[in-house]
Protein backbone atom coordinates (compact mmCIF):
# COMPACT_ATOMS: atom_id res chain seq x y z
CA UNK A 1 0.00 0.00 0.00
CA UNK A 2 2.84 2.38 0.79
CA UNK A 3 5.11 1.13 -2.05
CA UNK A 4 4.78 4.33 -4.04
CA UNK A 5 6.50 6.27 -1.27
CA UNK A 6 9.82 4.66 -2.12
CA UNK A 7 9.40 5.28 -5.86
CA UNK A 8 10.42 8.90 -5.45
CA UNK A 9 14.06 9.71 -4.97
CA UNK A 10 14.25 13.35 -6.07
CA UNK A 11 13.41 14.20 -3.35
CA UNK A 12 12.60 11.24 -1.12
CA UNK A 13 9.80 11.66 1.41
CA UNK A 14 12.21 12.18 4.28
CA UNK A 15 14.39 14.41 2.13
CA UNK A 16 11.42 16.61 1.30
CA UNK A 17 10.46 17.04 4.94
CA UNK A 18 14.12 17.61 5.84
CA UNK A 19 14.10 20.46 3.31
CA UNK A 20 10.98 21.87 5.03
CA UNK A 21 12.82 21.71 8.36
CA UNK A 22 15.92 23.41 6.93
CA UNK A 23 13.84 26.17 5.33
CA UNK A 24 12.04 26.76 8.64
CA UNK A 25 15.27 26.74 10.64
CA UNK A 26 17.22 29.24 8.58
CA UNK A 27 14.23 31.48 7.88
CA UNK A 28 13.33 31.38 11.58
CA UNK A 29 16.77 32.56 12.66
CA UNK A 30 16.91 35.21 9.94
CA UNK A 31 13.47 36.62 10.70
CA UNK A 32 14.15 36.63 14.44
CA UNK A 33 17.23 38.83 13.90
CA UNK A 34 15.66 41.15 11.30
CA UNK A 35 12.38 41.25 13.22
CA UNK A 36 14.11 42.27 16.46
CA UNK A 37 15.97 45.05 14.64
CA UNK A 38 12.68 46.23 13.13
CA UNK A 39 11.03 46.21 16.57
CA UNK A 40 13.93 48.23 17.99
CA UNK A 41 13.46 50.74 15.16
CA UNK A 42 9.74 50.96 15.83
CA UNK A 43 10.25 51.97 19.45
CA UNK A 44 13.35 54.11 18.91
CA UNK A 45 13.45 57.86 19.71
CA UNK A 46 14.35 58.70 16.09
CA UNK A 47 11.14 59.49 14.17
CA UNK A 48 12.60 58.51 10.80
CA UNK A 49 13.44 55.01 12.07
CA UNK A 50 9.99 54.64 13.60
CA UNK A 51 8.47 55.69 10.30
CA UNK A 52 10.59 53.21 8.36
CA UNK A 53 9.65 50.40 10.75
CA UNK A 54 5.96 51.19 10.56
CA UNK A 55 6.00 51.48 6.78
CA UNK A 56 7.93 48.21 6.40
CA UNK A 57 5.55 46.26 8.60
CA UNK A 58 2.40 47.67 7.03
CA UNK A 59 3.61 47.12 3.48
CA UNK A 60 5.11 43.66 3.87
CA UNK A 61 2.27 42.30 6.00
CA UNK A 62 -0.26 43.10 3.31
CA UNK A 63 1.55 41.48 0.39
CA UNK A 64 0.79 37.78 -0.05
CA UNK A 65 3.81 35.61 0.78
CA UNK A 66 3.31 33.88 -2.56
CA UNK A 67 3.89 37.18 -4.38
CA UNK A 68 7.14 37.72 -2.46
CA UNK A 69 8.42 34.20 -3.10
CA UNK A 70 7.57 34.29 -6.81
CA UNK A 71 9.21 37.72 -7.02
CA UNK A 72 12.49 36.40 -5.60
CA UNK A 73 12.60 33.91 -8.47
CA UNK A 74 11.09 35.80 -11.43
CA UNK A 75 12.19 39.25 -10.32
CA UNK A 76 15.38 39.08 -8.28
CA UNK A 77 16.96 36.06 -9.93
CA UNK A 78 15.73 36.23 -13.53
CA UNK A 79 15.76 39.99 -14.06
CA UNK A 80 18.41 41.28 -11.66
CA UNK A 81 20.61 38.16 -11.64
CA UNK A 82 20.58 37.83 -7.86
CA UNK A 83 21.61 34.24 -7.26
CA UNK A 84 22.79 34.47 -3.63
CA UNK A 85 26.10 32.91 -4.66
CA UNK A 86 24.53 29.69 -5.86
CA UNK A 87 25.26 28.02 -9.18
CA UNK A 88 22.84 25.13 -8.76
CA UNK A 89 19.16 25.82 -9.49
CA UNK A 90 18.01 23.97 -6.38
CA UNK A 91 20.43 25.81 -4.08
CA UNK A 92 19.47 29.12 -5.67
CA UNK A 93 15.79 28.45 -5.06
CA UNK A 94 16.51 27.40 -1.47
CA UNK A 95 18.42 30.59 -0.65
CA UNK A 96 16.01 32.89 -2.45
CA UNK A 97 13.09 31.25 -0.64
CA UNK A 98 14.79 31.86 2.71
CA UNK A 99 15.33 35.49 1.75
CA UNK A 100 11.63 35.80 0.93
CA UNK A 101 10.52 34.10 4.15
CA UNK A 102 12.78 36.33 6.23
CA UNK A 103 11.48 39.50 4.57
CA UNK A 104 7.87 38.42 5.20
CA UNK A 105 8.08 36.74 8.61
CA UNK A 106 10.20 39.51 10.15
CA UNK A 107 7.19 41.83 9.96
CA UNK A 108 5.21 39.44 12.17
CA UNK A 109 8.15 38.84 14.51
CA UNK A 110 8.49 42.61 14.86
CA UNK A 111 4.84 42.99 15.84
CA UNK A 112 5.08 40.13 18.34
CA UNK A 113 8.14 41.62 20.01
CA UNK A 114 6.60 45.08 20.05
CA UNK A 115 3.56 43.68 21.85
CA UNK A 116 5.99 42.10 24.31
CA UNK A 117 7.69 45.44 24.90
CA UNK A 118 4.28 46.84 25.77
CA UNK A 119 3.86 44.24 28.53
CA UNK A 120 6.94 45.51 30.40
CA UNK A 121 5.71 47.86 33.14
CA UNK A 122 6.37 51.58 32.78
CA UNK A 123 8.35 51.69 36.02
CA UNK A 124 11.06 49.43 34.58
CA UNK A 125 11.95 51.90 31.84
CA UNK A 126 11.65 54.83 34.23
CA UNK A 127 13.93 53.15 36.75
CA UNK A 128 16.43 52.36 34.00
CA UNK A 129 16.46 55.99 32.90
CA UNK A 130 16.72 57.16 36.51
CA UNK A 131 20.00 55.29 36.99
CA UNK A 132 21.26 56.91 33.81
CA UNK A 133 21.03 54.14 31.21
CA UNK A 134 20.85 55.26 27.60
CA UNK A 135 18.05 54.21 25.24
CA UNK A 136 20.00 51.32 23.77
CA UNK A 137 21.13 50.17 27.23
CA UNK A 138 17.56 50.33 28.53
CA UNK A 139 16.37 48.32 25.54
CA UNK A 140 19.17 45.75 25.63
CA UNK A 141 19.50 45.21 29.37
CA UNK A 142 16.06 45.89 30.81
CA UNK A 143 13.26 45.82 28.28
CA UNK A 144 14.10 43.21 25.63
CA UNK A 145 15.09 40.40 28.04
CA UNK A 146 11.73 40.71 29.78
CA UNK A 147 9.85 41.28 26.55
CA UNK A 148 11.33 38.14 24.96
CA UNK A 149 10.22 35.99 27.85
CA UNK A 150 6.66 37.19 27.51
CA UNK A 151 6.47 36.78 23.72
CA UNK A 152 7.58 33.17 23.47
CA UNK A 153 3.92 32.23 23.00
CA UNK A 154 3.23 34.64 20.12
CA UNK A 155 6.65 33.87 18.61
CA UNK A 156 5.80 30.17 18.73
CA UNK A 157 2.70 31.00 16.71
CA UNK A 158 4.83 32.82 14.17
CA UNK A 159 7.27 29.90 13.99
CA UNK A 160 4.49 27.39 13.43
CA UNK A 161 2.95 29.61 10.78
CA UNK A 162 6.39 29.86 9.18
CA UNK A 163 6.72 26.07 9.14
CA UNK A 164 3.46 25.84 7.25
CA UNK A 165 4.34 28.80 5.03
CA UNK A 166 7.56 27.14 3.81
CA UNK A 167 5.32 25.05 1.55
CA UNK A 168 5.05 28.14 -0.67
CA UNK A 169 8.68 27.48 -1.70
CA UNK A 170 7.27 24.69 -3.88
CA UNK A 171 6.09 27.50 -6.18
CA UNK A 172 9.71 28.21 -7.18
CA UNK A 173 10.72 24.57 -7.41
CA UNK A 174 12.33 23.99 -4.02
CA UNK A 175 12.01 20.26 -3.41
CA UNK A 176 10.21 20.36 -0.07
CA UNK A 177 7.08 18.63 1.23
CA UNK A 178 4.42 20.43 -0.84
CA UNK A 179 6.55 20.02 -3.98
CA UNK A 180 6.75 16.27 -3.47
CA UNK A 181 3.07 16.02 -2.57
CA UNK A 182 2.12 17.78 -5.81
CA UNK A 183 4.23 15.29 -7.79
CA UNK A 184 2.88 12.26 -5.98
CA UNK A 185 -0.73 13.30 -5.98
CA UNK A 186 -0.65 13.88 -9.74
CA UNK A 187 0.99 10.54 -10.55
CA UNK A 188 -0.42 8.11 -8.04
CA UNK A 189 -3.90 6.80 -7.49
CA UNK A 190 -3.88 6.81 -3.67
CA UNK A 191 -4.96 10.45 -3.32
CA UNK A 192 -6.35 10.03 0.19
CA UNK A 193 -3.35 8.12 1.45
CA UNK A 194 -0.89 10.68 0.09
CA UNK A 195 -2.89 13.49 1.66
CA UNK A 196 -2.86 11.67 4.98
CA UNK A 197 0.90 11.03 4.86
CA UNK A 198 1.73 14.69 4.27
CA UNK A 199 -0.84 15.92 6.75
CA UNK A 200 0.69 13.59 9.32
CA UNK A 201 4.15 14.94 8.50
CA UNK A 202 3.08 18.49 9.27
CA UNK A 203 1.29 17.49 12.45
CA UNK A 204 4.53 15.78 13.55
CA UNK A 205 6.50 18.94 12.77
CA UNK A 206 4.20 21.51 14.34
CA UNK A 207 2.66 19.68 17.32
CA UNK A 208 5.87 19.10 19.34
CA UNK A 209 7.09 22.62 18.52
CA UNK A 210 3.85 24.09 19.79
CA UNK A 211 3.76 21.95 22.91
CA UNK A 212 7.42 22.57 23.78
CA UNK A 213 7.29 26.33 23.23
CA UNK A 214 3.96 26.50 25.06
CA UNK A 215 5.50 24.77 28.04
CA UNK A 216 8.55 27.03 27.80
CA UNK A 217 6.50 30.22 27.63
CA UNK A 218 4.54 29.25 30.74
CA UNK A 219 7.78 28.43 32.54
CA UNK A 220 9.64 31.56 31.53
CA UNK A 221 6.80 34.08 31.72
CA UNK A 222 7.70 36.89 34.11
CA UNK A 223 5.27 36.52 36.98
CA UNK A 224 3.87 39.90 37.89
CA UNK B 1 2.96 53.86 24.99
CA UNK B 2 6.38 53.01 23.69
CA UNK B 3 7.55 56.57 24.27
CA UNK B 4 8.14 55.57 27.92
CA UNK B 5 11.39 54.10 26.69
CA UNK B 6 12.95 57.54 26.35
CA UNK B 7 12.53 61.00 27.85
CA UNK B 8 11.49 64.10 25.97
CA UNK B 9 14.80 64.89 24.22
CA UNK B 10 17.00 67.65 25.62
CA UNK B 11 19.44 69.68 23.50
CA UNK B 12 22.07 66.94 23.34
CA UNK B 13 19.59 64.17 22.59
CA UNK B 14 18.01 66.36 19.93
CA UNK B 15 21.37 66.85 18.24
CA UNK B 16 22.07 63.12 18.43
CA UNK B 17 18.65 62.27 17.02
CA UNK B 18 19.22 64.62 14.10
CA UNK B 19 22.59 63.02 13.45
CA UNK B 20 21.14 59.49 13.53
CA UNK B 21 18.26 60.62 11.32
CA UNK B 22 20.70 62.02 8.76
CA UNK B 23 22.77 58.83 8.73
CA UNK B 24 19.68 56.63 8.51
CA UNK B 25 18.26 58.81 5.74
CA UNK B 26 21.54 58.54 3.86
CA UNK B 27 21.42 54.75 4.16
CA UNK B 28 17.83 54.63 2.91
CA UNK B 29 18.67 56.98 0.04
CA UNK B 30 21.64 54.79 -0.84
CA UNK B 31 19.41 51.73 -0.88
CA UNK B 32 16.81 53.50 -3.02
CA UNK B 33 19.50 54.69 -5.42
CA UNK B 34 20.95 51.17 -5.57
CA UNK B 35 17.55 49.71 -6.48
CA UNK B 36 16.85 52.48 -8.99
CA UNK B 37 20.25 51.96 -10.60
CA UNK B 38 19.78 48.19 -10.80
CA UNK B 39 16.37 48.69 -12.43
CA UNK B 40 17.80 51.23 -14.84
CA UNK B 41 20.62 48.90 -15.79
CA UNK B 42 18.14 46.13 -16.63
CA UNK B 43 15.97 48.62 -18.54
CA UNK B 44 13.04 48.13 -16.19
CA UNK B 45 12.35 51.86 -15.95
CA UNK B 46 11.47 52.40 -19.59
CA UNK B 47 8.13 54.05 -20.02
CA UNK B 48 6.97 51.37 -22.45
CA UNK B 49 6.92 48.85 -19.63
CA UNK B 50 4.83 51.04 -17.35
CA UNK B 51 2.59 52.56 -20.00
CA UNK B 52 0.16 49.60 -20.14
CA UNK B 53 -0.98 50.40 -16.62
CA UNK B 54 -2.13 53.85 -17.70
CA UNK B 55 -4.33 52.35 -20.39
CA UNK B 56 -7.53 50.48 -19.87
CA UNK B 57 -6.61 47.33 -21.79
CA UNK B 58 -4.17 45.92 -19.21
CA UNK B 59 -6.77 46.47 -16.52
CA UNK B 60 -9.84 45.14 -18.30
CA UNK B 61 -8.05 42.14 -19.83
CA UNK B 62 -5.83 41.02 -16.99
CA UNK B 63 -5.85 42.82 -13.68
CA UNK B 64 -9.55 43.42 -13.02
CA UNK B 65 -10.71 39.90 -13.93
CA UNK B 66 -7.86 38.54 -11.79
CA UNK B 67 -8.79 40.79 -8.90
CA UNK B 68 -12.42 39.77 -9.41
CA UNK B 69 -11.52 36.10 -9.06
CA UNK B 70 -9.39 36.82 -6.01
CA UNK B 71 -12.28 38.65 -4.36
CA UNK B 72 -14.77 36.01 -5.44
CA UNK B 73 -12.74 33.18 -3.93
CA UNK B 74 -12.09 35.16 -0.76
CA UNK B 75 -15.74 36.15 -0.35
CA UNK B 76 -16.99 32.60 -0.97
CA UNK B 77 -14.45 31.17 1.46
CA UNK B 78 -15.43 33.69 4.11
CA UNK B 79 -19.17 33.14 3.69
CA UNK B 80 -18.85 29.36 3.93
CA UNK B 81 -16.16 29.31 6.63
CA UNK B 82 -18.04 31.56 9.04
CA UNK B 83 -21.07 29.38 9.84
CA UNK B 84 -18.86 26.29 9.74
CA UNK B 85 -16.42 27.94 12.12
CA UNK B 86 -19.25 29.03 14.41
CA UNK B 87 -20.55 25.47 14.45
CA UNK B 88 -17.19 23.97 15.39
CA UNK B 89 -16.36 26.76 17.82
CA UNK B 90 -19.61 26.25 19.70
CA UNK B 91 -19.22 22.48 19.57
CA UNK B 92 -15.83 22.83 21.19
CA UNK B 93 -17.50 24.59 24.12
CA UNK B 94 -20.06 21.82 24.56
CA UNK B 95 -20.64 20.21 27.95
CA UNK B 96 -20.50 16.76 26.38
CA UNK B 97 -17.12 15.24 25.91
CA UNK B 98 -18.15 13.31 22.80
CA UNK B 99 -19.04 16.60 21.10
CA UNK B 100 -16.13 18.64 22.46
CA UNK B 101 -13.48 16.04 21.61
CA UNK B 102 -14.16 15.49 17.92
CA UNK B 103 -14.71 19.22 17.35
CA UNK B 104 -11.33 19.97 18.94
CA UNK B 105 -9.64 17.28 16.84
CA UNK B 106 -11.09 18.63 13.60
CA UNK B 107 -10.09 22.20 14.47
CA UNK B 108 -6.54 21.31 15.54
CA UNK B 109 -6.05 19.01 12.55
CA UNK B 110 -6.96 21.58 9.91
CA UNK B 111 -5.01 24.33 11.63
CA UNK B 112 -1.90 22.17 11.62
CA UNK B 113 -1.90 21.59 7.87
CA UNK B 114 -0.62 24.19 5.41
CA UNK B 115 -3.39 25.71 3.27
CA UNK B 116 -1.37 24.83 0.19
CA UNK B 117 -1.59 21.11 0.92
CA UNK B 118 -5.36 21.42 1.45
CA UNK B 119 -5.71 23.23 -1.88
CA UNK B 120 -3.56 20.67 -3.73
CA UNK B 121 -5.51 17.82 -2.19
CA UNK B 122 -8.91 19.39 -2.91
CA UNK B 123 -7.90 20.06 -6.51
CA UNK B 124 -6.98 16.42 -7.04
CA UNK B 125 -10.02 15.16 -5.16
CA UNK B 126 -12.41 17.21 -7.33
CA UNK B 127 -10.58 15.99 -10.42
CA UNK B 128 -10.91 12.36 -9.43
CA UNK B 129 -14.23 12.09 -7.67
CA UNK B 130 -16.37 14.99 -8.78
CA UNK B 131 -17.80 16.04 -12.07
CA UNK B 132 -16.77 19.67 -12.43
CA UNK B 133 -15.16 21.55 -15.30
CA UNK B 134 -11.51 22.52 -15.05
CA UNK B 135 -12.22 26.18 -14.55
CA UNK B 136 -14.75 25.55 -11.80
CA UNK B 137 -12.51 22.94 -10.25
CA UNK B 138 -9.73 25.43 -9.57
CA UNK B 139 -12.10 27.86 -7.88
CA UNK B 140 -13.69 25.02 -5.90
CA UNK B 141 -10.29 23.72 -4.81
CA UNK B 142 -9.07 27.14 -3.66
CA UNK B 143 -12.31 27.82 -1.80
CA UNK B 144 -12.31 24.35 -0.22
CA UNK B 145 -8.74 24.72 1.02
CA UNK B 146 -9.40 28.19 2.38
CA UNK B 147 -12.68 27.12 4.01
CA UNK B 148 -11.16 24.13 5.81
CA UNK B 149 -8.29 26.15 7.22
CA UNK B 150 -10.14 29.37 7.99
CA UNK B 151 -13.19 27.66 9.44
CA UNK B 152 -10.93 26.14 12.07
CA UNK B 153 -9.24 29.48 12.73
CA UNK B 154 -12.63 31.18 12.94
CA UNK B 155 -13.84 28.42 15.26
CA UNK B 156 -11.16 29.53 17.69
CA UNK B 157 -12.19 33.16 17.16
CA UNK B 158 -15.80 32.25 17.99
CA UNK B 159 -14.71 30.30 21.04
CA UNK B 160 -12.51 33.14 22.26
CA UNK B 161 -15.33 35.60 21.58
CA UNK B 162 -17.79 33.64 23.69
CA UNK B 163 -15.26 33.08 26.47
CA UNK B 164 -14.40 36.79 26.49
CA UNK B 165 -17.96 37.68 27.53
CA UNK B 166 -18.47 38.49 31.22
CA UNK B 167 -19.55 35.44 33.19
CA UNK B 168 -22.63 37.26 34.49
CA UNK B 169 -24.22 37.05 31.05
CA UNK B 170 -24.66 33.28 31.08
CA UNK B 171 -25.35 33.24 34.82
CA UNK B 172 -28.21 35.71 34.36
CA UNK B 173 -29.54 33.62 31.48
CA UNK B 174 -29.46 30.54 33.68
CA UNK B 175 -31.18 32.45 36.48
CA UNK B 176 -34.17 33.33 34.34
CA UNK B 177 -34.44 29.70 33.33
CA UNK B 178 -33.12 29.66 29.77
CA UNK B 179 -31.92 26.35 28.43
CA UNK B 180 -28.32 25.93 27.24
CA UNK B 181 -29.27 26.25 23.58
CA UNK B 182 -31.36 29.33 24.26
CA UNK B 183 -28.57 30.95 26.25
CA UNK B 184 -26.15 30.41 23.40
CA UNK B 185 -28.57 31.51 20.70
CA UNK B 186 -30.16 34.53 22.31
CA UNK B 187 -27.62 35.79 24.83
CA UNK B 188 -24.04 34.71 24.11
CA UNK B 189 -23.77 34.43 20.34
CA UNK B 190 -25.20 37.86 19.42
CA UNK B 191 -22.80 39.55 21.83
CA UNK B 192 -19.89 37.35 20.80
CA UNK B 193 -20.46 38.22 17.13
CA UNK B 194 -19.97 41.90 17.93
CA UNK B 195 -16.85 41.12 19.93
CA UNK B 196 -15.48 38.99 17.10
CA UNK B 197 -16.07 41.39 14.23
CA UNK B 198 -12.60 43.02 14.21
CA UNK B 199 -10.88 39.62 14.38
CA UNK B 200 -13.09 38.33 11.57
CA UNK B 201 -12.28 41.30 9.32
CA UNK B 202 -8.56 40.74 10.02
CA UNK B 203 -8.95 37.12 9.01
CA UNK B 204 -10.24 38.31 5.63
CA UNK B 205 -6.77 39.70 4.93
CA UNK B 206 -5.31 36.23 5.46
CA UNK B 207 -7.88 34.75 3.10
CA UNK B 208 -7.22 37.35 0.39
CA UNK B 209 -3.49 36.69 0.64
CA UNK B 210 -3.88 32.93 0.50
CA UNK B 211 -5.91 32.99 -2.73
CA UNK B 212 -2.58 33.71 -4.45
CA UNK B 213 -1.54 30.13 -3.67
CA UNK B 214 -4.21 28.82 -6.01
CA UNK B 215 -2.86 30.97 -8.83
CA UNK B 216 0.66 29.62 -8.60
CA UNK B 217 0.08 25.99 -7.73
CA UNK B 218 -3.10 24.94 -9.54
CA UNK B 219 -3.48 27.65 -12.17
CA UNK B 220 -6.52 29.45 -10.78
CA UNK B 221 -6.67 32.77 -12.67
CA UNK B 222 -6.57 35.16 -9.74
CA UNK B 223 -4.60 38.40 -9.49
CA UNK B 224 -1.10 36.91 -9.19
CA UNK B 225 -1.74 34.47 -12.02
CA UNK B 226 -3.08 37.27 -14.24
CA UNK B 227 0.12 39.16 -13.52
CA UNK B 228 2.05 36.31 -15.16
CA UNK B 229 -0.04 36.49 -18.33
CA UNK B 230 0.20 40.26 -18.36
CA UNK B 231 3.98 40.22 -17.92
CA UNK B 232 4.33 37.66 -20.68
CA UNK B 233 2.36 39.94 -22.98
CA UNK B 234 4.06 43.25 -22.21
CA UNK B 235 7.46 41.84 -21.08
CA UNK B 236 7.39 43.91 -17.91
CA UNK B 237 7.94 41.52 -14.97
CA UNK B 238 9.14 44.09 -12.45
CA UNK B 239 6.53 46.70 -13.28
CA UNK B 240 3.75 44.13 -13.11
CA UNK B 241 4.98 42.81 -9.76
CA UNK B 242 5.03 46.34 -8.35
CA UNK B 243 1.55 47.20 -9.60
CA UNK B 244 0.03 43.92 -8.40
CA UNK B 245 1.71 44.29 -4.99
CA UNK B 246 0.28 47.78 -4.68
CA UNK B 247 -3.20 46.45 -5.43
CA UNK B 248 -2.82 43.81 -2.70
CA UNK B 249 -1.38 46.34 -0.24
CA UNK B 250 -4.18 48.87 -0.81
CA UNK B 251 -6.89 46.22 -0.58
CA UNK B 252 -5.52 44.59 2.56
CA UNK B 253 -4.57 47.87 4.17
CA UNK B 254 -8.17 49.02 3.79
CA UNK B 255 -9.36 45.82 5.48
CA UNK B 256 -6.80 46.17 8.30
CA UNK B 257 -7.72 49.81 8.88
CA UNK B 258 -11.40 48.93 8.82
CA UNK B 259 -10.78 46.23 11.43
CA UNK B 260 -8.98 48.57 13.81
CA UNK B 261 -11.54 51.34 13.26
CA UNK B 262 -14.26 48.81 14.08
CA UNK B 263 -12.38 47.66 17.15
CA UNK B 264 -12.01 51.17 18.53
CA UNK B 265 -15.62 51.97 17.81
CA UNK B 266 -16.83 48.82 19.54
CA UNK B 267 -14.61 49.41 22.54
CA UNK B 268 -16.10 52.87 22.95
CA UNK B 269 -19.65 51.71 22.45
CA UNK B 270 -21.80 51.85 25.58
CA UNK B 271 -24.07 49.07 24.41
CA UNK B 272 -21.43 46.35 24.29
CA UNK B 273 -20.13 44.31 27.20
CA UNK B 274 -16.68 45.64 26.53
CA UNK B 275 -15.48 42.34 25.13
CA UNK B 276 -13.74 43.02 21.83
CA UNK B 277 -11.26 40.75 20.07
CA UNK B 278 -8.62 42.10 17.76
CA UNK B 279 -6.40 39.86 15.65
CA UNK B 280 -3.52 40.41 18.09
CA UNK B 281 -5.71 39.52 21.05
CA UNK B 282 -6.48 36.27 19.34
CA UNK B 283 -2.84 35.26 19.13
CA UNK B 284 -2.37 35.91 22.81
CA UNK B 285 -5.77 34.65 23.95
CA UNK B 286 -5.67 31.42 22.04
CA UNK B 287 -3.31 29.38 24.15
CA UNK B 288 -3.29 30.97 27.52
CA UNK B 289 -6.52 32.68 28.46
CA UNK B 290 -9.00 30.39 26.76
CA UNK B 291 -7.46 27.34 28.35
CA UNK B 292 -6.80 25.67 25.03
CA UNK B 293 -3.77 23.64 24.16
CA UNK B 294 -0.92 25.34 22.42
CA UNK B 295 -2.63 24.99 19.09
CA UNK B 296 -0.70 23.00 16.58
CA UNK B 297 -1.40 25.40 13.82
CA UNK B 298 -1.83 28.81 15.28
CA UNK B 299 -0.70 31.95 13.55
CA UNK B 300 -4.13 33.19 12.58
CA UNK B 301 -3.08 36.48 11.09
CA UNK B 302 0.05 35.46 9.20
Amino acid sequence: MFDFLSDYDNPTLLGAFWMTVKLTFFSGIGSLIWGTLLAAMRVSPVPLMRGFGTAYVNIVRNIPLTVIIIFTSLGLADVFGVTMGASDFQVRGFRLAILGFVVYTAAFVCEAIRSGINTVPLGQAEAARAIGLTFSQTLRLIILPQAFRSVIGPLANVLIALTKNTTVAAAIGVAEAAYLMKQMIENEAQTLLIGAVFAFGFVVLTLPTGLFLGWLSKRLAVKR
Amino acid sequence: MTSVLYDAPGPRAKRRNVLISVIFFALLALLAWFIWDAMDEKNQLEWALWKPFTQSEAWTTYLLPGLGNTLKAAALAMVIALPLGAFFGISRLSDHRWVRGPAASVIEFFRAIPVLLLILFANEAYDRWANVTTEQRQLYAVVTGLVLYNASVLAEVVRAGILALPKGQSEAAKAIGLRKGQTMRTILLPQAVTAMLPAIVSQLVVIVKDTALGGVMIGFTELLNSRGTLAANYANPIASFIVVSIIYIVLNFMLTSFASWLEQRLRRSKKSTGAVLSAEDMEELNPAATGGTYGTGAGGSI
